[in-house]
């Protein structure tokens, strides 16, 4: 099966780019993280990483070529063993059921084939094959299917008798949705398999899906289906913390800075990922990345879904510079105006819903992070203090740990020093 | 109390009428309002009225050549006024034709100048009477007329639309048209088979502006050789009329502005969309230049309102019109029609040579960002073509290169409008190269060359 590379969004603003160059041929065997081509936008010129193994089959889409818009199909790559050459043929009639190399993979169960619902009244024509196994499509929409690797059984036809047309195809996924065209190792599913558009009886309005939207279903699908989490609780007095901040912002009014909560939380788990550093890793196949540096990934959401700008190495910051940087950060997230190496990257993620009123929750993990922190609502709380009942201020916070690289004791070991540093906070200025 | 239909059709085109009887077929009661004849402009005057003038036109032109087929004809000559009366008598069957077809299929015929009074409501005015008509469903098709020049309104007179150049009071002998698209072009051609003096002046640098390059260079070949006068980039500042012709000030290709007589002048500069006092105003019907703005299904920006034909815009084709048709009866009988597909709509011109086409021209496509095959094939090289003494013309396809979609076909020549239906029926079923080159065509016919101009896209022309 092949799979059709489209134009990537390389930054939040970009809708079109020039493809400045081609870095491999036709023919050319391809890995995960290989180079693709250079693709300029308005700001940059960046490289374009294969995320998939494979054979370029074709170039779609040639080197100058200006305007290219995003998600415009640039090339095609053959699966290994697959002979790139080898487009089925138009007229090759297509496939009853899957081949038994596809049948064997572990993928989840492709759209039910909504093949041509067979209305009543259809005659069927008289040299069909075994009747219902037949799909009907114009000669242009199978050599489509083909050349995008679409397998027609999955695609819902608008023609006569639901004939697969050419329109059919054009809102068809298929790098995105086929599951057959991920590869057979432990790479990570494209995306959620489009639920293709359907009679749904109910009252609603079709929404295409942004390329924000669509790059956090994948990723987070992704996350889901191929990371076992585990998820760590503590409750954290946040009183220290609040009162040094009080503190800090009188001292700093001069410098214009106010540092808010969320700027002290990611100098903590920056510190604290600096003092349990088997938390701060990445798992990657056949190797375990240890990072010596924290790099935080913070959740800023937007009107039209969410981003995550780094503060890049926090636990050497200044909580004031924590604050300046990430104030900008934020602003600049909010106006779509981050260059991709402020949101690509971070060795582990912060997401603060505590404004928000929710007491705790457990975080998705941001792929290829192992971790991510999710923070509560601070809220005052009958707490024991030394054996009595009192009243502090306390949140609880939630780890959310990727178990096939961390353990839960390592996890528990950072969620401790996380705690300690918010509840003497003085420990994560020093 | 107002007279309650499920669908009323304002406007009897083949917009109008076509969209009537599907409403019919379909088992919606349905109501139709014409203010002047059945059948709207195409068949009383406008694509029926016209092929019969060019059939005369085209028997006389052949008389005029009977040596060439080893026939003699003494002295070929024309009664004029038997010429438009077989033109009218052949619209005034159709336009029968159309009454017959709306009692048989039960469509009520209302006469008068119908106006949207409300949302479901229409009032139709006749000779000072008012019938109210109400129904969930409008569908406006009430089409276009042709445009004045902003310094000289056409009177009838000296200064004809197509409609007095259809009944012309007298035979021109040194005709100017102004515009060549198909319009001007047709009548061009007839009144230069007849036997008048044409000139042509078009403002943009081509005539047929819409079709393929290669189609208008050829075109201006071909008419040049038939002595009409040809002036592209070309455009008229003033016309007066004398009493004894038409004074006309033309404004050349080279910028100089010369003063030039004609016996009389054809306007032939576009359309204006028919929209003024039908109600749009009142009920807020959003228009775009003229035109009526439609979704995929022809329906308007209000509830219940729906509009078909020349009044939504282009191309300003009767048959474009009548599929509107279908599509908006369809959709309003709760069916899920196909959106109309422009690249899949032919267009005709009926001169000599004949010109079709459907979909992209080479240019369009490559500005579109198709890479391109692009076929020809020559009449010179067809034996039909040559025993029929047509040797002229060519046809031209354009594939993209990559998936091998049929994006256009473009053909000039002898009967060319009958031969373009082929490559709409591939494009609507969406072929490409593949089925075509398989397709065994008869021999000797003309369509031999729509093989052949495929073939070439592949570099596998036999006959040429």
């Amino acid at each position: 099966m092949s799979i059709e590379i489209r134009m990537p969004a390389l930054s939040p603003t970009m809708e079109e780019g020039t493809l400045a160059k081609w870095l491999v041929k036709p023919g050319d065997a391809v890995s995960s993280g290989d180079l693709l081509a250079e693709i300029e936008t308005d700001k940059a010129t960046m490289e374009f990483e294969a995320i998939d193994d494979g054979v370029v089959a074709q170039i779609l889409v040639s080197e100058g070529t200006e305007g290219v818009k995003v998600g415009t199909p640039i090339c095609i790559l053959a699966e290994e063993g697959e002979d790139a050459n080898a487009a089925p043929p138009a007229a090759e009639p297509a496939k009853p059921a899957a081949p038994a190399a596809k049948a064997a993979a572990p993928k989840p169960d492709p759209v039910p084939a909504k093949a041509a619902p067979a209305p009543a009244g259809a005659v069927p024509a008289a040299a069909a094959p075994a009747g219902d196994n037949r799909v009907k499509a114009s000669p242009l929409a199978r050599r489509l299917a083909a050349a995008q690797g679409v397998d027609l059984a999955t695609v819902k036809g608008s023609g006569p008798n639901g004939r697969v047309i050419k329109a059919d195809l054009g809102s068809a996924q298929p790098s995105a949705g086929t599951p057959a065209a991920a590869p057979e190792q432990a790479a990570p599913p494209k995306a959620p398999a489009p639920v293709a558009a359907q009679d749904v009886g109910i009252p609603h309005e079709a929404v295409k899906l942004s390329n924000m939207r669509k790059v956090i279903a994948r990723r987070l699908t992704e996350s889901k289906q191929t990371v076992p989490h585990i998820y760590l609780t503590v409750d954290v007095r946040l009183d220290a913390l609040l009162k040094l901040r009080g503190e800090l912002n009188a001292s700093l009014e001069a410098r214009g800075v106010k540092l808010s909560v969320n700027d002290l939380l990611i100098k903590a788990l920056a510190v604290s990922l600096m003092q349990v550093p088997e938390c701060n890793v990445q798992f990657a196949g056949d190797t375990l990345l240890k990072f010596s540096r924290a790099d935080i990934s913070v959740a800023v959401s937007l009107p039209a879904g969410l981003i995550t700008p780094i503060v890049v190495d926090a636990s050497a910051k200044g909580v004031a510079a924590i604050s300046t940087e990430m104030k900008d950060l934020a602003e600049r997230a909010k106006a779509g105006k981050l260059a991709p190496e402020e949101y690509q990257g971070g060795t582990a993620s912060l997401s603060n819903m505590g404004m928000m009123g929710i007491k705790q929750f457990e975080a998705v993990i941001n792929p290829p992070q192992a971790m991510i922190m999710a923070i509560g609502a601070g809220e005052k709380r009958p707490f024991v203090i030394d054996d009595s009942l009192q009243i502090a201020t306390v949140m609880s916070a939630t780890g959310s740990f990727d178990h096939r690289a961390i353990d839960g004791a390592d996890g528990a070991r950072l969620m401790s020093a996380f705690r300690d540093l918010v509840e003497k906070p003085l420990g994560m200025l020093a | 109390m107002a007279d309650q239909f499920d669908l009323i059709v304002l406007g009897s085109g083949p917009g109008g009428y076509v969209a009537a009887i599907r409403a019919s077929q379909l088992g919606l009661k349905t109501a139709i309002v014409e203010r002047e004849n059945l059948g709207g402009i195409c068949l009383n005057w406008g694509c029926i009225p016209t092929k019969a003038l060019l059939r005369t036109s085209e028997i006389y032109h052949y008389m005029k050549q009977a040596d060439k087929y080893g026939l003699s004809v003494e002295k070929p000559a024309f009664d004029l006024e038997k010429v438009i009366a077989r033109s009218r008598g052949v619209a005034k069957q159709l336009n029968q034709g159309v009454t017959g077809l709306m009692k048989k299929n039960k469509v009520t015929v209302y006469f008068g100048d119908g106006k949207i009074t409300g949302k479901g409501a229409l009032s139709v005015a006749k000779d000072g009477k008012t019938t109210e008509l109400a129904a969930k469903n409008i569908i406006i098709a009430t089409g276009a007329r042709a445009r004045d020049l902003p310094f000289a309104k056409a009177d009838g007179k000296r200064i004809w639309t197509y409609r007095t150049a259809m009944t012309p009071p007298e035979m021109p002998t040194n005709l100017l048209v102004i515009g060549s698209g198909a319009i001007g072009i047709e009548f061009a051609s007839f009144y230069n088979d007849m036997g008048a003096k044409v000139t042509v002046v078009e403002m943009l640098d081509r005539i047929l502006p819409v079709e393929d390059v290669e189609v208008s260079d050829f075109m201006l070949k071909a008419l040049t050789k038939q002595g009409m006068d040809i002036r592209p980039s070309t455009g008229v500042q003033k016309i007066t009329d004398t009493g004894k012709g038409i004074s006309a000030e033309i404004k050349g290709a080279d910028g100089k502005v010369a003063t030039e007589e004609f016996s009389h002048v054809i306007v032939a500069v576009g359309i204006v969309p028919n929209t003024e006092d039908i109600g749009l105003e009142a009920l807020g019907v959003k228009t775009e230049r003229g035109h009526i703005v439609t979704d995929p299904t022809c329906k308007t920006n209000v509830e219940g309102i729906y509009a078909i034909g020349d009044v939504t815009g282009a191309p300003w084709l009767a048959h474009k019109a009548s599929h509107e048709g279908i599509i908006a009866v369809e959709a309003i009988a709760g069916q899920h029609p196909h959106a109309m597909n422009k690249l899949n709509i032919p267009g005709c011109t009926y001169c000599h040579p004949q010109v079709a086409s459907v979909g992209l021209t080479e240019a369009k496509a490559k500005e579109a960002g198709h890479s391109v095959k692009v076929g020809k094939f020559p009449f010179i090289g067809n034996g039909k073509a040559i025993a029929l003494g047509e040797a002229e013309g060519f046809i031209k396809t354009v594939f993209d290169e990559k998936t091998g979609e049929l994006l256009g076909a473009h053909m000039v020549g002898a009967e060319v409008t009958e031969l373009i239906q082929g490559y709409t029926i591939g494009k609507t079923l969406e072929t490409t190269e593949a089925e075509l080159i398989e397709t065994v065509f008869p021999h000797p016919t003309l369509s031999e060359m729509m093989h052949e101009s495929v073939l070439s896209a592949y570099g596998r022309t036999i006959h040429f």
